[in-house]
């Protein structure tokens, strides 16, 4: 897997995602790209115009708790950002991330600040925040994980492999 | 050597497993809903999907934004009706109920059964000793073609309640504390196993409030023992052969938490979030401006009796707007049956659809701005139920059904 390299946009911890994308807009359409102009309007609006294309969300402990929506993950790609990296994710929005295709970090973001030139390595775990030369370890995917991503999500690696090709 | 959650990924998986492998598992039952077969559908097709491996092991439920309040709602709820028509699956469509009341009720939450949901509360049939959890719409396409699913075996952390539950104080005391305690996080990626005597003396029903909100720690599964109040709750409605998974006397956990429930008091989460709980002693005197009884948590029979019997012969403050939503077609008729709904509109509260609604703030009750909602749902963030400037309150039925009364959030051990 590639390198990224993108600019920080720094949210807290427990990041629900209702947050992420409101109720209210996900039962109405499944066009991601009209959804994404609402990605979290509600804790921090206006979001959708802060972000260029291939940022970061970087986050706090627990990122994507609550529902299993995977409206959540796919706006956020939409919108434009490359990797969330937090502290920890909730376990459903974990999964879904890899299931869509959207690269997660795990590792320690207290010294990421907002608007920080971050690189990653998601292949060998580690975060470069350039602006503030750190190197930060990060916990690496398991392997499963990392072959559903390498084929590019779920769907693409069902389409692949004719079904699970994981053990 | 295993907990509840390793012997049955075990007995699935027909080896014996452990905490951290990572398998892949036959699935015995699935359902999606409103909210996520849009996207199932999609990733469906996309995976070049032709049939559902077994159409009798699948349901759809529409529920979340039910009947629908505009166009683009109606035209995805007419695509999941022909994907049922389509694939053979059965459809629950508007009135008929909540996704996880319905799974229960039609005997599809079996014991021991390995059981995922595109719904995060599908948790819920964890009471019935079954391994449940929710999952994204890809995860769930991929189980409807393969029949299968990948699971990390969850380590687990096992909660024991002892005593006798005070009266005025239930299972959603019970469960909100739980939150309190192991907060959003506490048990992230883990099982919950959760026993004692105060729960054996519960009703199924009131177990479930309590599995139901498992996730809200950020467990994956809140398993609890088979016994016989289980086989009797099955009985004439169980659709496959079943067997109850125990765990091993030298089971391994994470940690054991022991409470007595004895002295609990009712609980009260606070907004925004529902680890952020606090005995009602704290909270009491909150005026309130709307009081909603329902969802897959708290809109079961037993919890409109319970606030049936508190309303009896009261009126529902005039300041106060009080909303009821029995959680199935099959509560509203036995409700009915034995005068509970009467006595709820008597007092004063308007009746819903069997369905989401005002829980996840797509219709029938959205609060205006700097209002304070007291409901019996599981989630109180800010916006949930479609309003960012209001305050959601979480409580039991009988805390909520008196707080109606009241005009402020009171506590019902006053009256019972």
């Amino acid at each position: 897997m590639e390198e990224l390299f993108g600019r920080a946009h720094k949210f807290g911890d427990n990041i629900n995602t209702d947050y992420i994308i409101a109720g209210k807009y996900k039962f109405k359409s499944t066009d991601m790209n009209d959804m994404a102009k609402h990605l979290m309007e509600d804790i921090r609006p206006g979001f959708y115009d802060e972000i260029e294309d291939g940022d970061f969300i970087v986050a706090g402990e627990n990122f994507g708790m609550g529902s299993s929506r995977e409206q959540a993950p796919l706006v956020i790609r939409a919108a434009g950002i490359n990797c969330v990296i937090a502290k920890s994710f909730a376990r459903i929005f974990y999964r879904n991330c890899i299931n869509v295709g959207l690269p997660v970090m795990e590792c320690n973001t207290d010294g990421i600040e907002e608007g920080d030139e971050v690189r990653i390595d998601l292949e060998r775990g580690f975060v470069h925040n350039i602006t503030k030369n750190e190197r930060i370890k990060a916990t690496p995917l398991p392997a499963v994980m990392v072959k559903i991503l390498s084929d590019g999500g779920l769907a693409e690696h069902f389409k692949k492999h004719g079904g699970f090709n994981l053990e | 050597m295993g907990t509840i959650a390793e012997n049955i990924l075990s007995a699935h998986a027909g080896k014996e497993v452990q905490a951290n492998d990572i398998l892949v598992v036959p699935v015995d039952f699935m359902m999606s809903q409103d909210g996520t077969t849009p996207l199932t559908i999609r990733a469906f097709k996309d995976m070049g999907g032709k049939r559902v491996f077994d159409p009798t092991r699948y349901v759809i439920v529409i529920d979340h934004n039910a009947p629908s309040p505009m166009e683009s709602v109606s035209n995805l709820h007419k695509e999941m009706r022909t994907f049922a028509q389509d694939t053979g699956a059965k459809l629950y469509d508007v009135g008929d109920g909540v996704c996880h009341v319905l799974v229960p009720e039609s005997g599809n939450a079996l014991p021991g059964s390995v059981i995922i949901g595109a719904d995060s509360h599908t948790c819920t049939y964890g009471a019935l000793n079954a391994f449940a959890t929710g999952v994204g719409s890809t995860d769930l396409a991929a189980a409807l073609i393969a029949g299968k699913t990948w699971f990390k075996v969850p380590s687990t952390i096992k909660l024991q309640y002892d005593g006798e539950l005070p009266v005025g104080v239930y299972s959603k005391d019970i469960a909100l504390r739980m939150c309190g305690r192991l907060t959003a996080n506490g048990a992230t990626y883990k099982a919950l196993e959760i026993g004692g005597e105060a729960i054996d003396s519960l009703s199924v029903e009131a177990r479930m409030t309590i599995s139901n909100l498992a996730v809200e720690t950020g467990a994956k599964v809140g398993l609890m023992d088979f016994d016989s109040k289980v086989g009797a709750y099955l009985e004439g409605r169980a659709k496959r052969a079943f067997k109850g998974v125990s765990a091993d006397a030298d089971a391994r956990y994470d940690s054991i938490i022991k409470e007595d429930v004895s002295k609990l008091t009712p609980q009260i989460a606070c907004p925004p979030d529902v680890d952020n709980v606090l005995p009602i002693a704290k909270v009491e005197g909150k005026e309130i401006d709307q009081v909603f009884i329902g969802t897959c948590t708290n809109g079961r029979l037993e919890d409109l009796k319970i606030a049936a019997g508190i309303l009896d012969g009261n009126r529902v403050h005039h300041k106060v707007r009080l909303l009821v939503s029995p959680a199935s077609r099959e509560i509203l008729m036995s409700a009915m049956e034995c005068g509970v709904i009467q006595k709820l509109v008597k007092a004063g509260a308007s009746l819903t659809t069997p369905s989401c609604g005002p829980c996840v703030g797509t219709c029938n009750g959205i609060p205006s701005d700097k209002e304070v909602v007291l409901s019996t749902a599981n989630r109180n963030f800010k916006g949930r139920m479609g309003n960012t400037k209001a305050d959601i309150y979480l409580a039991s039925p009988a805390t909520a059904a008196y707080s109606a009364i009241k005009g402020y959030i009171a506590d019902p051990r006053e009256v019972l």
